[in-house]
């Protein structure tokens, strides 16, 4: 990985505005990482930007970046400046699973914005880093990925999408012996605005800062696949084992 | 169910958190009673409406100039934030209450004072402006110079002229995260009041002060009084850290308190006390002694308490402060923690609590004899010219605030003509008429 203490270098974070972005970005600012946060919300980039900055006393850049207009992710990739050492896609939409259900346009933006977007700008990151020999790659995928469940199967079928892409990705890299790391991340519930709505249960629900720290330690360590909270591959490993005909007939 | 930090009063309440102007110009066009809600640090009834608009989410830091100390931070942004970002940089809040887990807009609407009031005023003496979004959506400025009638009635005004969206606040700069502290013991009031008077050229005073003790030693107090350390004086004991807060888990039974444990909770206090030290103290353990201990307040149990701080001016309280600490003593309603200060003159806001004199604050469990005992307190209070802080009260008669606050009227005026509907409204301004 590129982020020696040294020079720690510049990362790229996608979903700029998320407050799991948010929390990462905090965390890697006050190890001192340059930043850019990316997203569609100029105002709202700007305004965590600076108190990132003044927190911290890091540079943070933003830029536009819009996950439905993969068309524009080459030239997005070649603007940035400084160049990233290592890239976070947090770019997420849970939607309206209702609608989704009746109007394909939202299954197909949450297919969009969930899977074939954040493909279409990894894709330049792992072109760079694979160029420059070295970079990482943070996907922030979901447990809704392993299993798919009445209750979010576009979310779900796209997070796994997501999940089997960056599996492919971190395979590709690691048979090249390249120095270039894809870490996934499969947070469960974390408290934020995408669940405010949501009754999550309170135990099983992580704080953004949780989840945060969990990345920072995957980074640190050399685990490729990490849940957050760590409880969630326990979890997840029983749900996943659950033979179809019994877990067909459950309400998760 | 929700309530302030006394636990007393409860009420139901939505409290909707939001994250940009755009979303609060939304929950601002609905016409449900409304009132902004920080940390939760106000103890009665002043931060409780139908809508509470948590600041929960409005807390980043907008600028920082790093050679006037001057920071522009959103309202919901703590001292705490402020301490851990800044005080490492050698700057610090120019004035804080006895809690760092206040917001810039709470601080501000409150108008809080701290142990330095004396010297340097309260809160808003600090403020070199402020942004406000009124009740019709608009935004605007205003300091002591701009718009100076709505920064009046802003400062100190409980929230009740809009809703403050960022504090421009100008940084004390520090040598070190140390102060030279002072600690003496006082027999009685009146030793205690002239220890004061000594002390007025110290930067920080405050006195604890035993409120069962009757007779010769009525009033019995322990003063601190504290100085920045300068960098010389701390070789090698460099940052602090916050320290690990303990908790209560959960509201303690009502019996906790008794008469028996206050007393013996009082008397261990006093005889702890070095009988004169000067010693080196931390920011957190000088300033926020009590911020050690998360939800302190649960120790009063499920009922709550109610905190009751006055202001007498100086000469009428040197007659007034014995009377009303013996109605106190005699009551033996158990009032555990109480705090003794001289202040220094007025603030700029129409509702701000301090005054030159004498402030007392205490805390007693919300039952029926402390709301008999606080009614007699409240005629005493009167008669010597006094008033009580908006941001403790929950229960204060109508006629009480009004003669405690001469300039009701010049910030009922600013309140009628930015608020003409009375968007904004807690329990406690509807009590008190501030419509």
């Amino acid at each position: 990985m590129t982020a020696s203490s040294t020079d720690p270098g510049h990362v790229l974070i996608l979903g700029g505005t998320s407050e799991i972005a948010l929390a990462i970005a905090a965390a890697l600012a006050r190890r001192g990482h340059g930043l850019t946060l990316a997203g569609r919300d100029a105002d709202a980039l700007q305004r965590e930007a600076v108190d990132l900055e003044i927190r911290h006393g890091v540079s943070v850049t933003t830029a536009s970046f819009d996950a439905l207009e993969p068309a524009t992710h080459p030239a997005f990739w070649q603007s940035l400046n400084p160049a990233p050492a290592g890239v976070v896609c947090a770019v997420g939409l849970l939607g309206d699973h209702g609608v989704a259900r009746t109007d394909f346009n939202h299954a197909r933006q949450l297919l969009d914005t969930n899977l074939v977007g954040c493909i279409s700008v990894l894709d330049q990151a792992a072109l760079a880093f694979e160029q420059r020999g070295e970079g990482f790659i943070i996907g922030i995928s979901s447990v809704a990925g392993d299993r798919g469940r009445a209750s979010n199967y576009y979310y779900g079928a796209a997070k796994a999408g997501f999940t089997a892409y960056l599996s492919g990705l971190r395979n590709h890299f690691a048979s090249n012996a390249s120095r270039v790391r894809v870490i996934t991340v499969k947070p469960g519930f974390v408290a934020t605005r995408m669940t405010a709505d949501h009754d999550t249960p309170a135990l099983l629900t992580a704080q953004p800062e949780q989840t945060a720290r969990d990345i920072l330690r995957a980074l640190d360590g050399r685990r490729d696949v990490i849940y957050s909270r760590w409880y969630w591959r326990w979890i997840m490993l029983i749900i996943r084992l659950l033979p179809e005909p019994v877990f067909k007939r459950t309400r998760l | 169910m929700i309530s302030g930090w006394g636990n007393y009063p409860r009420t139901e309440a939505r409290l909707s958190a939001f994250c940009s102007l755009a979303e609060l110009r939304t929950l601002l066009a609905g016409d449900t009673p409304l009132i902004g809600r920080g940390l939760g640090r106000s103890y009665g009834d002043s931060a409780l409406a139908p809508t509470l608009l948590s600041t929960a989410c409005w807390n980043r830091l907008r600028s920082f100039d790093a050679d006037s100390g001057l920071l522009v931070g959103e309202a919901g942004v703590s001292l705490d934030d402020i301490i851990r970002v800044f005080m490492p940089r050698g700057w610090f809040p120019p004035v804080t209450p006895g809690t760092r887990f206040v917001t810039l807009g709470g601080a501000l609407a409150s108008d809080v004072h701290g142990k330095n009031h004396h010297c340097d005023g309260a809160f808003s003496a600090h403020v070199a402006w402020c942004r406000l979004m009124l009740a019709d959506g608009s935004i605007v400025r205003c300091s002591a110079q701009e718009n100076p009638e709505l920064f009046r009635a802003t400062v100190g005004g409980m929230g009740l002229t809009g809703i403050i969206l960022e504090v421009a606040l100008r940084l004390r700069r520090i040598e070190s995260a140390w102060i030279r502290q002072h600690t003496r013991r006082l027999p009685d009031l009146s030793s205690v009041m002239q220890a004061f008077e000594e002390a007025n050229d110290a930067s920080y005073s405050v006195a604890w002060i035993d409120c069962l003790q009757q007779g010769g030693s009525l009033g019995r107090s322990v003063l601190m009084t504290g100085e920045h350390a300068p960098a010389t004086a701390i070789a090698g004991l460099g940052q602090p850290r916050a320290p690990r807060a303990l908790g209560v888990p959960c509201n303690l039974p009502g019996w906790t308190l008794n008469g028996l444990s206050v007393r013996a909770f009082n008397a261990l206090y006093y005889r702890r006390a070095p009988r004169e030290r000067t010693e080196l103290a931390d920011i957190y353990r000088f300033f926020y002694p009590l911020d050690a201990i998360h939800h302190w307040n649960r120790i009063y149990g499920r009922r709550g308490f109610v905190q009751y701080q006055l202001v007498l001016p100086p000469e009428q309280g040197r007659a007034g402060l014995p009377a009303i600490l013996e109605a106190v003593a005699a009551a033996g309603q158990g009032c555990f923690l109480a705090v003794l200060k001289r202040m220094g003159p007025a603030g700029a806001g129409y509702l701000g609590f301090p005054r030159e004199g004498w402030t007392l604050a205490m805390d007693f469990p919300a039952r029926p004899g402390t709301f008999r005992l606080l009614d007699r307190l409240d005629r005493m209070v009167l008669e010597c010219g006094g008033r009580l802080y908006l941001t403790k009260d929950a229960r204060m008669p109508r006629e009480v605030f009004e003669a405690g606050y001469p300039e009701l009227d010049k910030f009922l005026a600013v309140k009628r003509e930015v608020d003409p509907h009375n968007r904004f409204a807690s329990l406690q301004s509807q009590r008190l008429g501030l419509t």
